[in-house]
């Protein structure tokens, strides 16, 4: 469990990377907004209580892998990486520029701290149980954490890497579906219905937790329990697209959208920033 | 004679012994890619991923990252088609240190037929940046592209064929990833081969000897990257080209040699290789002689190019 001083302090955390996130989709008036604003409380918890990782040291050979597979929420794990110092905070406003570190989708080539590229949906689980592989050959103490959307859900290829980390008994893999129920094209119930998710999840023989995905102790006894877990582990958190700034919540059309001037101000109001 | 797959089998197992980084990957066909070996030798470094080559080559990228070198392997037409997004995001974009070694490629592949029969593999990888695509002649050249490749960081395309070929190269002999070779010196025309068809290649030299033609022979074992400048060399010397594939005529080495020569040095040209269709069922060499990938139909085409040569 997590002390109450530290899910205030993760809630604080959370609460700025929010606007870390939207000032760079202002500034940049290109990006995910929806998306990044629903991931980022698990992120925040991650990167900022979970992880075993070192910004001076991005190369530490034991250090947990994250792997954004929902590589859209960018602005999300940019946003954590500068906070956990793998690179200037300033850096944040190049975002999607010609010739920024800080490309559209993660890019391994380019930004410190990302692990691997990902964008293109349903790849990225792969290339977490390929890490999680690696680590097993190597004899490293090393966990990896893969973020994955429910839409994404929908790619075939999740369920292939889904079944062989379970085949492989990958038990330091944790995946977390970060279910905002909408995609591009509306809700993901109406588009194409990925649920009902966690039953799915057991039916591939992974240990299913289930939590809220903006509430930092609910996260925090999931990956808890993920941690013990003698087998693959996935977190269904329910979480709310656009979350923190209610102009942006549960709206699909945000999930590719910057925020205007008018609604960086209000964003920032609500979060206390100004 | 020896197939190239099997060369590969034998040359990944001696890596395996040699590196503890080698890991294997297939997708349910590592008896006939002949990753089976290495494998029963090094289980713990072998991932079969079942029918499922997408999560097959995001697995080997994983392995990759955290500092493996894999080797993975299933079928080119599904290597290069199925797994083609996969290959292009999770290898070529990242430089993902990930050896995809591809058998069965072009029509070869016989009985099976044009559903298996990969013909426009080399062409689609051939597209991708940071990608390097080879395409070895025989078995000794197959074990020594298999462990340059091993020895080069980033992603590199191999591709191999099913049946036994005849072959060209000693045991002894070296790759070099960019690099082509002169197998026989000409003055009139020069045959360019990559795969099986060099040896045609050089079958078809030794006719036009008897029809008082000099062929130069190459092999071009690395479509990607090309050795312009041996092929430009020849352009100039000889004034006449004929390329020869067990691929498409589309995109492959014919497309690769005619871009080097347009920018370079304009030359007449004449391409064997699949003339834009798919194959069939049919035995192995039956099918070379029906699509026109054999060594008469070489000499013939290095007649009809000395026709057009600009004298």
């Amino acid at each position: 469990m997590l002390s109450e001083q530290k899910v205030q302090e993760l809630e604080q955390t959370a609460r700025e990377l929010r606007v870390d996130i939207l000032k760079m989709l202002h500034r940049s008036q290109s990006g995910h907004t929806g998306g990044s604003l629903s991931a980022i409380d698990i992120m925040a918890v991650l990167f900022f209580h979970q992880m075993k990782h070192d910004a001076t040291c991005p190369d530490w050979s034991e250090r947990d892998r994250f792997v954004l597979s929902k590589g859209h929420a960018a602005p999300a794990l940019y946003a954590c990486l500068a906070r956990a110092g793998y690179f200037p905070k300033e850096d944040l406003a190049t975002l999607r520029q010609l010739g920024s570190h800080l490309q559209g989708h993660p890019d391994m080539r380019k930004t410190p701290g990302v692990e691997v590229c990902t964008g293109s949906l349903g790849q990225g689980l792969s290339q977490a149980v390929g890490l999680a592989l690696a680590n097993r050959v190597a004899g490293r103490r090393s966990r990896v954490f893969a973020l994955l959307g429910d839409g994404e859900l929908q790619e075939g290829q999740i369920w292939e890497a889904v079944m062989s980390a379970a085949h492989y008994q990958l038990s330091d893999l944790c995946i977390v579906v970060d279910c905002n129920g909408l995609q591009i094209d509306g809700f993901t119930a109406d588009v194409m219905n990925v649920g009902p998710v966690a039953a799915k999840f057991a039916a591939f023989n992974l240990h299913v937790i289930e939590a809220d995905g903006h509430d930092i102790d609910s996260l925090g006894q999931a990956f808890a329990s993920a941690e013990v877990s003698d087998r693959p582990a996935v977190i269904v958190a329910r979480t709310v697209k656009g979350k923190g700034v209610s102009i942006f919540e549960n709206k699909a059309k945000y999930h590719g959208l910057a925020p205007s001037d008018e609604e960086l101000q209000v964003s920032l109001q609500v979060l206390g920033a100004l | 004679m020896i197939a190239t797959r099997d060369a590969y089998g034998k040359a990944l197992l001696e890596l395996g012994r040699q590196n503890p980084k080698i890991v294997a990957l297939d997708a349910d066909l590592s008896g006939s890619t002949k990753t089976a070996q290495f494998g029963k030798e090094f289980p713990e470094r072998f991932f079969n991923a079942g029918i499922a080559e997408a999560n097959m080559v995001g697995m080997a990228a994983g392995l990759a990252a955290g500092g493996m070198i894999p080797f993975a392997s299933t079928f080119a037409v599904f290597a290069a088609g199925r797994a083609f997004e996969q290959i292009r995001q999770s290898l070529a974009y990242p430089r993902m240190n990930v050896k995809v070694v591809a058998t069965h490629g072009g029509i070869t592949v016989g009985e099976d037929g044009g559903s298996h029969q990969s013909i426009e593999d080399l062409a689609i990888m051939r597209s991708l940046p940071n990608m390097t695509v080879l395409c070895p002649a025989d078995g000794p050249e197959t074990a020594a592209a298999i462990r340059a490749a091993a020895a080069f960081e980033g992603p590199v395309y191999i591709r191999l064929g099913r049946g036994k070929v005849p072959v060209v190269f000693t045991e002894d002999c070296s790759f070099e990833i960019g690099r082509g070779v002169t197998l026989r010196e000409g003055k009139d025309v020069t045959l360019i081969g990559t795969g099986l068809m060099t040896a045609m290649a050089l079958q078809a030299a030794e006719e036009l000897a008897g029809k008082g033609i000099d062929a130069r022979v190459l092999h071009l074992g690395s479509i990607k990257p090309l050795d312009e400048e041996l092929v430009l060399k020849a352009a100039r010397e000889t004034g006449a080209i004929v390329t020869a594939e067990e691929h498409s005529v589309i995109g492959g080495l014919g497309g690769a040699v005619c871009e080097a020569l347009a920018e370079g040095c304009p030359t007449p040209v004449e391409r064997i290789g699949m003339r834009d269709v798919f194959g069939q069922s049919g035995p192995a060499e039956k099918l070379l002689e029906y699509y026109g990938l054999t060594a008469d139909k070489l000499v013939e085409a290095a007649e009809r190019v000395l026709q057009r040569k600009i004298r």
